[in-house]
């Protein structure tokens, strides 16, 4: 493998595991807190709404906003370390 | 001034628009029909794929189904904004480093197949056709309830106003209308939110609106509806009545849906690099988050409101608009026990009156008593809504034809200028099509959008993101796991939602799982047989894994073209 494949590798690989890290939030928020665990979480009230329902009509919509100018941050970061930003 | 006069100042000013946008922004290119020739900016696209996205559903439907639904209406909210996340992460930005302009291309390219890539045009048409036909449907209803012009005439209008700038300005018209259109049904919905929020809760924000305390009382709204809902035998707003693994099924198949649709992919192809297409992915969501937080909240005071107005009152008192929606029949009481009051309740022998969810957004102005401009100004934006997203599903349709089957399989060597010309032909006779089904809609619409999401996950999610993420996989793995996906969605949904091959009720769905959460299973089984497939056939040419290296890498995207 020459230097140029490399990095390329490298790169890839970070890439996915910001994926990994980022795509987990995703389900936890929406999948766990919203459906699985709702149950329990709506057990605890803020701001008048039970936990869980306000996952799953709220919270999870303001979370996957969030991820996605995360992940915006890191790639752009990630593109920089690497060379292959424009 | 009226209603109606309004209306018709709005719609004329907003229409207006629109039409300058679109002999403004004429396409002169295949590039420029396709994909806005590669230049929007990044929020200009955000905005753009905000419109495409929210529909006549979105605008006035949601809020309705949320309304009646409760807590089992999250599936829509997260199912619609949850795809976005993968969309961002896992497809824009490589899609747009490939540099094509259309999902086929990408799939016939990536997988070296002409059966691949006519697998992968059926099924761009077949969603785009049975999204489209709502759109219309859509827009003649607005126009029949605001304007009183027949719904037929309603969607007339509606086509040629489509028709003039689809067919004009191609992708790089309908993207600047599309901006003006967000803004048009954004501020439509939001001004009567929160007008009903401060009456409701003397809070302003409709997010925060709906768990704060209802003024003059102690209580929380939602305490308050659940109370209200469970003395009149229905189930509490907050909890649902789906069962956890349908819940789930459901979401998962909207948000893969979401991120498999094209006329949503395809908006990442007209900004300049990787870079705009991850960030306007962001900028999409976060436009869309705006009404898709709102429309809870709204959901939650017109539920409040139309139980206190009608429960048990008699039915003489009902105000103007319960006989103004009583005679389109989408308000009907029957009374039943001959009391003269109105029982609205859950148990269904009892109850005396049903309320279509669909009016729950238009009727809201006027159940709140909000000024008559405000009521004009919510069907504007429902046209906004639903002419934005029929305008980018009629491109996809055109393209499809133009560019996946005359330029790619029929005529390769056919000129751009002729292309062009195909391009708008393919999209006049859509829009003729989408017409057509507006003014006879097949029955089975509604069974239909569901089916479109389905569809989408079943068959092109996973064929892309393997394309991208396991270099290995080949043509038959790909074709093989589409087809038996695409085939397993129909045959589950034709046969528990159109009664064919024997029919089935709830109790014979597979591990409980509805037909519009089906698309969950079809998806996984496409991932298993692409796998198993590929394992036993040949790997793909050494040409074609580097493709998959260099769309890994987010440097020199350059402008998409057709070679």
């Amino acid at each position: 493998m020459d230097t140029k494949q490399k990095k390329a590798t490298a790169y890839w690989k970070e890439n996915v595991r910001y994926l990994i890290i980022l795509l987990s939030i995703w389900f936890l928020v929406s999948f766990g807190a919203g459906i699985l665990f709702k149950e329990t979480l709506n057990t605890i009230k803020v701001g008048g709404f039970g936990l869980g329902f306000w996952f799953a009509q709220q919270g999870a919509i303001y979370v996957f906003v969030i991820l996605i100018f995360v992940y915006v941050r890191l790639m752009n970061k990630l593109d920089k370390k690497y060379g292959y930003d424009e | 001034m009226d209603v109606q006069s309004w209306t018709l100042l709005l719609v004329i000013i907003s229409f207006t628009i629109y039409i300058g946008i679109a002999i403004w922004s004429r396409a002169s290119s295949t590039s420029d029909f396709y994909i806005a020739g590669g230049h929007v900016p990044a929020l200009a696209n955000g905005l753009a794929t905000a419109a495409d996205w929210m529909s006549a559903a979105s605008f006035l439907g949601m809020a309705g189904l949320l309304s009646f639904t409760g807590y089992d209406g999250s599936v829509y909210l997260m199912g619609w904004t949850g795809g976005y996340v993968l969309l961002a992460l896992l497809l824009a930005p490589y899609l747009r480093k490939f540099g094509k302009f259309t999902v086929p291309d990408f799939i016939g390219d990536r997988y070296y197949s002409n059966i691949t890539r006519s697998v992968a045009v059926v099924c761009a048409l077949l969603v785009s056709f049975t999204y489209v036909a709502g759109q219309m449907r859509g827009v003649g209803l607005v126009f029949s309830r605001f304007l009183e012009v027949p719904i037929n005439t309603g969607v007339m209008i509606g086509m040629i106003i489509v028709l003039f700038y689809a067919v004009l300005g191609g992708m790089k018209g309908i993207t600047y209308t599309q901006v003006a259109q967000y803004c048009v049904l954004i501020f439509a919905f939001m001004v009567p939110a929160i007008f009903i929020s401060i009456q409701m809760t003397g809070n302003p924000v409709p997010q925060l609106g709906m768990g704060a305390e209802v003024l003059g009382e102690e209580i929380s709204l939602l305490d308050k509806l659940d109370g209200l809902s469970t003395d009149l035998g229905f189930t509490a707003y907050t909890d649902g009545s789906k069962a956890m693994i349908d819940v789930f099924c459901i979401t998962a198949a909207l948000m893969v849906g979401t991120a498999g649709l094209p006329h949503v992919i395809v908006r990442f192809f007209t900004v300049p690099n990787v870079r705009d297409a991850r960030k306007s992915a962001g900028y999409a969501l976060l436009f869309i988050a705006i009404l898709y937080t709102t429309a809870p909240a709204v959901a939650v005071f017109a539920r409040t409101n139309l139980l206190e107005t009608v429960s048990d009152q008699p039915y003489e008192d009902m105000p103007p608009w319960f006989q103004k929606w009583e005679t389109t029949g989408l308000i009907v009481f029957n009374d039943k026990n001959k009391d003269g009051l109105i029982q609205y309740v859950g148990d269904a022998d009892k109850n005396e009156l049903t309320v279509d969810p669909d009016i729950t957004v238009l009727a809201n102005p006027e159940i709140a008593d909000l000024p008559n401009w405000v009521i004009a100004l919510v069907a504007a934006g429902g046209l906004a809504a639903a002419l934005s997203t029929a305008a980018g599903l009629l491109l996809v349709i055109s393209t499809a034809i133009s560019h996946d089957l005359i330029k790619k399989q029929w005529k390769p060597n056919i000129s751009d200028r002729a292309e062009l010309i195909f391009a708008r032909l393919s999209a006049v006779v859509a829009v003729c099509i989408a017409g057509y089904f507006g003014i006879n809609p097949p029955d089975f619409v509604a069974a239909t959008v569901a089916l479109a999401f389905g569809l989408a996950a079943a068959s092109f999610f996973p064929a892309i993101i393997l394309g991208i993420f396991y270099k290995k996989m080949n043509k038959e793995g790909a074709t093989a796991g589409m087809v038996v996906g695409i085939l397993i969605m129909l045959y589950y949904m034709l046969k528990f939602k159109f009664d064919m091959f024997g029919g089935g009720s709830e109790e014979d769905w597979w591990f409980g799982i509805s037909p519009e959460g089906f698309g969950t299973v079809a998806m996984l089984l496409n991932f298993m047989v692409s796998l198993v497939i590929s394992t036993f056939t040949k790997d793909p040419p050494e040409k074609v894994q580097q493709i998959v290296e260099t769309i890994r890498l987010p440097k020199n995207a350059g402008r998409a073209s057709s070679h």
